[in-house]
């Protein structure tokens, strides 16, 4: 429909930048800031003058932000693969077998997937407080594998459902138990879906910040994003910029990363629970 | 459930019309034939069953445990005086952190302030979220450069950008600020918060309205185009219309979402300055009030509110749900 003369190509070519300046600046921002020195670091210039790790070898030797990366990584690591195993079972089950009370979970998992996670903070501080588990990895793993869990069933089962199904049945007349065909058949044809929706489960655990900051009340096991926000300066009211920008940047590269690798799997698993068809 | 008894109805038919029955004598072994599939049928009908029940089990223990029990736990509180620092003095009050809450006017300049953001933050979300979504889907140069770097926003930790944009805006540090410091005002506040929420958000709204737009045929478009279309009425008389479900699921998405708005408050201004959202006021109660009966009236509150707008999503809008299909067999 478009013929591809070089204009067209150019107007195209200038809308992408346009979007590149939208999704970088911000990034470049925080980047530049985290390399400011402290002579600089006010001067309110884009770019750093004289960059210096200052800022880097400061956060690094903090065993707050060290333990909080720790934190970050293993309660993310633990919530996404357990949530991945739940949410596997159960949208195999949803996308492949005949069940009572199949709409229910369905129905019961999006409402979980829009439930305001405010209304939650307050029992779940009672609850975890009597049960001890306050301020624990676990406590943080469990919410985070119930929010994980309709984004983790919802992805997983639209892939599941792209799977041939004659497969399956071909397993079956060969003698193989359901369970052996979920385990032999389907599992690794759905491997791409699984790590898909692993990345953005990990994504959304990574980026939690309220039951991080209301679930915690020690480095024992604050999170990154919860642990940014308790920095301090030389007065309480004042935030350590340089840090922050820091474990800003630390906290954003793997992130980064994932994108820049996965990125027609990440639009494929996003988009794939949204459109029907 | 019906859906899947007809497909097995058929699946029955199908083994009866097999080719190796046909012939002589066809109608007494199609008749033992299908008793046997009924039997074996029956049979595995229960295994799926079971093996269904059991893989289902844990997601949704979990799920019943982390959030149906907390909300009911919630209620409970909501009607009753708990609070941490007086822990005597708890008792069974009825309706009354309710009244306490609603004739707040702090409640309702929060409720007004996350309803603005929510509304205002949505409608520009629309706006940018449907222009990069075409953007994705008709560029003709470095189309995997553009979804690749609109993915960003998305993928980075919210308080991240959260404090891009605050030490962004902070006098003679930030580079946007220069001489002025927005981040002390009310409305400049406000105004910064939905830019934040914005720029997180558009583009996973663009993500999904991507993928409607993926499901317009080009066809609709040429044969507009001949009859003389411009691309602004094909936009408005083609595109829209096929793709207003996606529209509206993402509109109740981000709605839902937005209403929820807390990390960027809380890094951006903390609340300060009358810019606190219904989640903001209910965690200072909870976790720095230690007020778990009005904590809890709020958090009531605000499930209701969202109930209510994904109500008035679906039943005026029309908006279907994902997965409301009942995720069956093909």
């Amino acid at each position: 429909m478009q013929q591809e003369t070089p204009r067209l190509k150019l107007t195209w070519s200038l809308v992408n930048v346009l979007v590149l300046i939208y999704a970088f600046v911000p990034v470049i921002w925080i980047i530049s800031l985290s390399l400011k020195d402290s002579a600089t670091l006010n001067d309110g210039k884009f770019l750093p003058v004289s960059p210096s790790w200052e800022s880097y070898s400061q956060i690094f030797g903090n065993p707050d932000f060290t333990r909080a990366l720790i934190n970050s990584i293993g309660i993310c690591l633990i919530a996404t693969f357990v949530a991945i195993v739940f949410g596997t079972m159960a949208a195999y089950a949803i996308a492949r077998l005949d069940f009572p009370g199949k709409r229910t979970i369905v129905a019961m998992s999006l409402l979980i997937s829009m439930f305001p996670q405010i209304a939650l903070v307050t029992p779940l501080f009672k609850i975890e407080t009597t049960l001890g588990i306050f301020d624990t990895w676990l406590g943080l793993i469990i919410p985070y594998i119930t929010f994980a869990l309709p984004l983790a069933i919802y992805t997983l089962s639209a892939f599941f459902r792209e799977i041939p199904w004659e497969l399956e049945k071909a397993a079956k007349m060969d003698g193989a138990t359901p369970y052996q065909a979920f385990r032999q058949v389907i599992t690794p044809l759905a491997m791409p879906g699984v790590f898909t929706t692993a990345i953005l489960v990990f994504i959304g655990c990574w980026n939690d910040f309220l039951f991080a900051i209301s679930l915690t009340s020690t480095s024992a096991s604050r999170t990154v994003p919860a642990a940014m926000s308790y920095f301090t300066g030389a007065t309480t009211f004042e935030k350590p910029t340089g840090p922050i920008a820091a474990a800003a940047v630390v906290i954003t590269i793997p992130i980064v990363i994932f994108v820049l690798l996965f990125q027609r799997r990440i639009v494929a698993g996003l988009t794939s629970g949204a459109v029907k068809g | 459930m019906s859906n899947a008894g007809e497909a097995a109805a058929a699946d029955i038919i199908d083994e009866t019309e097999d080719p190796r029955n046909s012939g002589p004598g066809r109608g007494s072994d199609a008749d033992e034939g299908t008793e046997i599939a009924r039997k074996r049928f029956s049979e595995g009908k229960r295994a799926e069953r079971n093996l269904g029940i059991k893989l289902v089990a844990p997601a949704v223990i979990l799920m019943v445990a982390v959030t149906a029990y907390p909300i009911v736990y919630a209620v409970w509180l909501s009607l009753n005086r708990a609070d941490l620092r007086t822990p005597d003095a708890n008792e069974f009050v009825g309706l009354e952190n309710y009244v306490t809450v609603l004739s707040s006017p702090i409640w309702w300049q929060a409720f007004g302030v996350t309803m603005l953001i929510t509304v205002v933050s949505t409608f520009f979300e629309l706006i940018f979220g449907m222009l990069l979504a075409i953007v994705m889907h008709r560029t003709i140069v470095g189309r995997g450069l553009v979804r690749t770097s609109a993915l960003v926003p998305y993928a980075i930790v919210t308080v991240v950008a959260a404090f891009s944009w605050r030490f962004a805006w902070t006098q003679d540090l930030g580079w946007l600020a220069g001489d002025s410091a927005p981040l002390t005002g009310k409305w400049s506040s406000i105004a910064i918060i939905i830019l934040a929420e914005v720029w997180k958000t558009v583009p996973f709204m663009a993500l999904l309205l991507m993928a409607g737009l993926a499901l317009v045929p080009e066809d609709l478009h040429k044969a507009a185009a001949m009859d003389g279309g411009s691309a602004w009425q094909r936009f408005w008389q083609i595109t829209v219309p096929l793709i207003k479900p996606s529209i509206l699921v993402a509109l109740l998405f981000r709605t839902l979402d937005a209403f929820r708005i807390f990390d960027n408050i809380f890094v951006l201004t903390g609340g300060s300055n009358d810019t606190a959202s219904v989640s903001m006021l209910g965690y200072n109660n909870l976790i720095k009030g230690l007020n778990l009966g009005i904590g809890s009236t709020m958090a009531v509150l605000i499930f209701l509110t969202i109930a209510i707008i994904a109500a008035i999503f679906i039943k005026v809008f029309g908006a279907a749900a994902p997965g409301n299909d009942d995720g069956g067999r093909r």
